[in-house]
């Protein structure tokens, strides 16, 4: 459909375009203050990190050595890559699944005819405009080992505590649950907006036609809902493979290194270990990554947009 | 009839899943509730009630001069999205020249960048800067960080919802292009400048991996940065770390439940049009 009117309207307004091209302007200069802002505060740095990933520099002196690619191979040797490159991305794939699933669910919820809808999408929104700080601390509060919600909970009903949040096997997983938590608000938004722009008609039909309420689900809600999945799975990687605040409030990344992301690495490289040109180009890694999976989800989910 | 035995099971569940969602409040509540020493589950309420870990959180946190930090940093950063977002977002909504099109795909590529990656070499220039310590560089970098997502929003709604018409009305009457901007399309973009300040604006207040690295002086702390010192040093006090959290959490609480329909439809309508 989209194709079809863009292409008439190229046809019918051929000759004026040429004409407006000529005569068309950039204006650039209104654009001019927003780029010098974005390229001082984000390209320069961006690309002069990638100038420090060769360098040794500890983050204060005044020089540093090129080292070449010392660093990198440095990286790819290091064992803590590894765990902190599968935290980072089970943080970001893992909280995007939950995020998806659940947010979908609870928008279906609400957006039938039940009472109480605005109270539960009061509760279910309201983590998302508090600190994730903040909110990390609260789920300290649940987590702790002495005196925690959790533990109190388990040890009324008579078993022994979990130390949760001190069990490098398990502290990754109670990072997305907070996560998941704290921003499925926004997924359920999306997805309900996403819900009622869908006509009646064509549930109607599909009821007329005997279709089970699955098949309705699988066949008219799912592909209508494509663009709101492309948004809200790009928007939730980009989120999960960022993940810092949540980390640094429950875990400080720790036992060791078992809970670090990559955000949360790269700033105890900076400050604590003053080792600036490792920080940088573990930053080079994480950008790669998040460049390579929120282009190939952007791919994926657009495709399926446009055979629905 | 089995329709009805459907919507109460569906009411059940969504009880069920709004408590579930309430509990971290509700913890929160209690231990703000208990005084020092009380070690009584988080699940109980105390038996006697005093409002004494506020008042000593309030007197201790500086959770005044914080809320005045944020304020005026997501304020800043504010009027920058959106004076210099809506600028920039105008020829790259109406102006197809290649340059414009080369333009509006540099802002998408930073959108994935993440800004993260940038921190290192970024510190070192705003120490070069002598810019450390100052709420200025707190409001230049949280606007760089959401200038990409700004220009998207608005110019998905420029080019999508504002009429092309009126704006050649105004410059056959011979208004130039700054006053076509800012005296007719400017005034109409109020429903996609709701969206802007709702996204971006509840960002930046909570912002904390920017404030920890650039505003490590106390008096310019951030309300997110004040909570992290005030639970470090009160790490064994966790009742006064509540209160002062659940005042933190206050200011923005309450825009949010008296603004709750501009925050529902500002998310809904970026996401769409975006």
């Amino acid at each position: 459909m989209a194709e079809l009117t863009e292409k008439g309207q190229v046809a019918s307004t051929k000759k004026p375009k040429n004409y407006t091209v000529t005569k068309e302007k950039s204006l650039w200069w209104m654009y001019l203050p927003a780029i010098a802002l974005v390229t001082l505060f984000i390209v320069y740095p961006f690309f002069n990190g990638l100038r420090i990933s060769f360098t040794d520099w500890d983050g204060f002196s005044q020089t540093s050595n090129f080292v070449g690619l010392d660093q990198y191979t440095r990286m790819f040797s290091d064992p803590t890559t590894w765990t902190v490159v599968r935290n980072t991305l089970l943080y970001g794939i893992g909280s995007t699944i939950l995020q998806n699933v659940i947010g979908l669910g609870y928008a279906l919820l609400l957006n039938s005819k039940i009472k109480m809808r605005t109270l539960t999408r009061t509760v279910i929104y309201l983590p998302v405009i508090i600190s994730p700080l903040i909110m990390g601390y609260i789920f300290y509060l649940i987590f702790a080992f002495q005196n925690g919600a959790l533990n109190d909970a388990i040890t009324f009903f008579g078993f022994n505590p979990v130390n949760a949040l001190g069990n490098p096997s398990v502290n990754p997983y109670i990072i997305v649950l907070v996560n998941t938590y704290q921003f499925v608000g926004i997924a359920m938004i999306i997805y309900l907006a996403g819900l009622q722009s869908i006509s009646r008609d064509f549930y109607e039909a599909a009821d007329i036609d005997g279709a089970s309420p699955w098949q309705q689900f699988k066949s008219i809600t799912l592909p209508l809902l494509a663009p709101s999945i492309t948004i809200n799975v790009v928007l939730n990687i980009i989120g999960g493979l960022k993940l810092f605040d949540v980390i640094i409030a429950l875990t400080g990344g720790g036992p060791g290194n078992a809970s670090q992301s990559s955000s949360t690495f790269m700033y105890s490289l900076y400050f604590s270990r003053q080792d600036a040109g490792y920080a940088a180009t573990q930053g080079v890694l994480v950008a790669f990554i998040i460049l390579i999976i929120s282009l190939l989800a952007l791919w994926y989910f657009k495709r399926k947009e446009i055979e629905a | 009839m089995r329709n009805k035995t459907a919507k109460y099971l569906l009411t059940a569940l969504a009880v069920f899943i709004t408590l579930i969602h309430a509990i971290p409040f509700y913890i929160l509540i209690t231990t703000s509730l208990k005084v020092r020493g009380d070690f009584s589950s988080r699940w109980a309420l105390p038996d006697y009630f005093t409002l004494e870990n506020f008042a000593i959180a309030w007197e201790s946190a500086n959770l005044d001069r914080a809320l005045m930090n944020s304020t005026l940093i997501t304020g800043g950063a504010a009027v920058i999205l959106i004076i210099l977002g809506s600028m920039a977002a105008y020829p790259l909504a109406r102006r197809n020249t290649k340059l414009n099109k080369g333009v509006l795909i540099l802002f998408v590529a930073i959108m994935v960048v993440p800004p993260l990656t940038a921190l290192v070499p970024l510190y070192q220039m705003v120490v070069g800067l002598g810019l450390m310590n100052t709420r200025t560089i707190a409001i230049l970098v949280n606007a760089a960080a959401f200038m990409p997502l700004t220009i998207f929003l608005y110019s998905g709604f420029i080019r999508s919802t504002i009429p092309k018409e009126l704006e050649e009305a105004a410059k056959i009457d011979g208004c130039s292009t700054m006053g076509i901007f800012f005296r007719i399309v400017f005034p109409l973009l109020k429903p996609v400048t709701a969206s802007v300040l709702i996204i971006a604006c509840v960002f930046i207040w909570n912002d904390y991996q920017f404030a920890i690295f650039f505003l490590q002086s106390s008096d310019v702390h951030t309300l997110t940065v004040t909570m992290d010192s005030y639970f470090t040093e009160n790490q064994n006090n966790l009742g006064l770390v509540a209160s002062a959290a659940f005042m933190a959490m206050i200011p923005m609480a309450i825009l949010f439940l008296f603004l709750q329909k501009y925050f529902i439809a500002g998310l809904s309508s970026g996401a769409v049009k975006g």
